[in-house]
């Protein structure tokens, strides 16, 4: 039951061959045997999930379940708040932090009858893409140990894919939801920026921070998506559009779509069994009835420098309110505010951390505001007219997620080159544009290799829709890593 | 005034300015290795300077919004004991810190 799909699981609990308790009960058991090579989760929420579970349980013997989700036990990354839960973030100075309210997305998935087994491991302040950052542990990637899962959220990702979750949630600032997934071989899905709101989602950039669904398959991550997005008077920045029905869209197929493959994203250095892999996934998609054209979005290579101005800058505002007053870390025997601040911070921020907020605070200072941070608002601009360009030719972009498989714990010291593996992840977050990683295959070595799919402003529909004809034509999902207890 | 053409040289000084306004400590190794890898990092970003922006707008947000507004009625706020549990000092109704006002 642990490798079932949720909407599969929904349908066994209906027929009343298990229950949501049996479930929770497999998964939670799964989880004390496993996670202590995984890493995957910080804070494992046992006697909340069995609650949870057991009201599941009553309701689909009365005959009254709330939906598909209900008994679907997940993992959230630890950045969203969960009422009465630590969240920590990934970070020393969030360590003790228990938020008195729940996230909007999370609500919504508890309204919709979703079980949470706990929260999951992360780079601290969702900050780099192997989840070697954050302050308590390393999460491995369960196809090889040695390797990472992805970051930022690499627990969320990693829990799903070993079968320590159905599903989960993880935000995606940077990458940080689609690369982990396709370094372990699932479903992640970036909605477009506001489509579901980030009330109770700790900032850290805020005009490029989205929340979404990692899943086993796509018609799960269209269920999560469904029972999540919509307005939030909560939060301003939500978008008013209606929801559409994601899971009609699925069956819909790819024929008469015209996908565009983008030059830009086949660069001098790629792992050639990624370029192999995601070439014969277009082949897959044209041999289903799409159209499949070249496209160009210049600026692609500057989009990820445009980020490391704009994200850092974001963050070190967002990131001033740990200042030890408030909540969180304080180191005590400070002679003034300043001290207390200063001292708290170097305490309680790792490296990467404390790079970012560093860099953001250079690049908004007088003198430099201009050179960097407006400079990269405009450059900002030309990537988003790109992609308008493309699109006024094509329904969906469609390019690898990333430019290689999963790394070696370890093996990128140098933050520049940890950057680097993001280059074809952040337009998406840059423009807002829906997105999408499904598993298009693997390495000699056995590792996962991801599909990215980028779809046009609020056209999730159509996202899910070639992401599901996708993955229904081809075995990939099929194939689960088996972890060593 | 940084010099367009010229690639960014981050000093010493630098750092420790920026540390200040950041109002993070940084340790005497931190600070070299913090110089090091920001002066790499700028390097990198350098290539902004490529592209002519000449008469672009600025792009601060993904989906353009402004103003949202709702209606004006009173609701109901946390429970202040709730706000202040997760304090690292206070007293009553108060967050405590360091003094700030001279006697």
């Amino acid at each position: 039951m642990t490798d079932t799909p949720i909407h599969e699981l929904a349908d066994a609990y209906l027929r009343g061959e298990t229950t949501p308790t049996a479930v929770t009960e497999a998964y939670l058991a799964r989880i004390a045997r496993l996670d202590d090579r995984l890493g995957a989760y910080l804070t494992v929420t046992r006697e909340q999930a069995l609650r949870a579970a057991a009201a599941s349980d009553a309701r689909y013997r009365a005959g009254t379940p709330l939906g598909p989700l209900d008994g679907a036990p997940l993992a959230y990354k630890d950045v969203l708040c969960t009422r009465g839960v630590r969240t920590t973030c990934g970070s020393r100075i969030l360590e003790g932090f228990v938020p008195p309210y729940d996230a909007t997305a999370i609500e919504r998935l508890g309204a919709a009858g979703a079980v949470m087994l706990g929260k999951g491991n992360m780079d601290e302040f969702a900050m780099g893409s192997s989840t070697e950052y954050s302050a308590f542990k390393p999460t491995r990637n369960p196809w090889d140990l040695a390797r990472v899962p992805g970051g930022s959220s690499g627990g969320p990702a990693a829990a799903v894919a070993a079968g320590l979750a159905a599903g989960g949630l993880g935000t995606d600032t940077g990458g940080s939801i689609r690369q982990p997934a396709a370094f372990c071989g699932i479903v992640g899905l970036k909605p477009t920026y506001g489509r579901v709101s980030r009330y109770g989602l700790v900032a850290f950039g805020s005009s490029l921070d989205h929340i979404g669904p990692f899943a086993r398959d796509v018609t799960d991550a269209a269920l999560l998506l469904a029972a999540m997005a919509g307005a939030d008077p909560r939060d301003a920045t939500c978008v008013e559009a209606p929801v559409p029905d994601y899971a009609a869209a699925l069956a819909r197929g790819v024929r008469g779509l015209r996908l565009g493959v983008p030059d830009e994203y086949f660069i001098d250095g790629m792992d050639p069994e990624v370029e192999r892999a995601v070439r014969d996934a277009v082949d897959v998609l044209r041999g289903l009835g799409a159209t499949v054209e070249r496209v160009s979005l210049p600026t692609t290579r500057h989009a990820l420098a445009t980020y490391y101005v704009i994200a850092p800058a974001e963050a070190s505002s967002n990131l001033a309110r740990y200042d030890g007053v408030k909540y969180g870390l304080r180191v005590a025997g400070a002679k003034d505010l300043i001290e207390m601040s200063s001292r708290t911070r170097a305490a309680g921020f790792g490296a990467e951390v404390k790079r970012r907020i560093m860099l953001g605070t250079y690049v908004l200072s007088a003198g430099y505001y201009e050179a960097y941070y407006g400079r990269a608002q405009k450059v900002r601009t030309l990537v988003r007219r790109d992609f308008e360009a493309a699109f006024g030719r094509v329904d969906l972009i469609v390019a690898p997620m990333t430019p290689n498989v999963a790394f070696k714990h370890g093996e990128k010291e140098d933050p520049l080159s940890m950057y680097l593996n993001d280059v074809f992840a952040v337009p998406a977050d840059m423009t807002g544009l829906p997105a999408i990683s499904v598993p298009c295959g693997f390495s000699a070595e056995g590792l996962p290799i991801g599909l990215q799919f980028i779809g046009k402003a609020l056209d999730e529909p159509t996202l899910l829709r070639a992401a599901h004809a996708y993955e229904q034509a081809t075995p990939w999902r099929t194939r689960r890593p088996s972890v060593p207890s | 005034m940084p010099d367009a053409e010229r690639p960014p040289m981050i000093s010493r000084e630098d750092v420790l300015h920026v540390a200040r306004l950041a109002r993070l400590e940084l340790s005497e190794p931190e600070l070299e290795k913090m110089r090091e890898q920001l002066n790499s990092i700028l390097t990198y970003i350098d290539r902004l300077k490529e592209l002519d922006v000449t008469g672009v707008e600025p792009t601060s947000h993904a989906v353009p919004m402004v103003n949202v507004m709702r209606d004006d009625v009173v609701v109901p706020c946390f429970p202040r004991d709730e706000m202040l549990a997760n304090a690292p000092d206070r007293v009553g109704e108060f967050f405590r810190v360091p003094r700030i006002i001279e006697d």
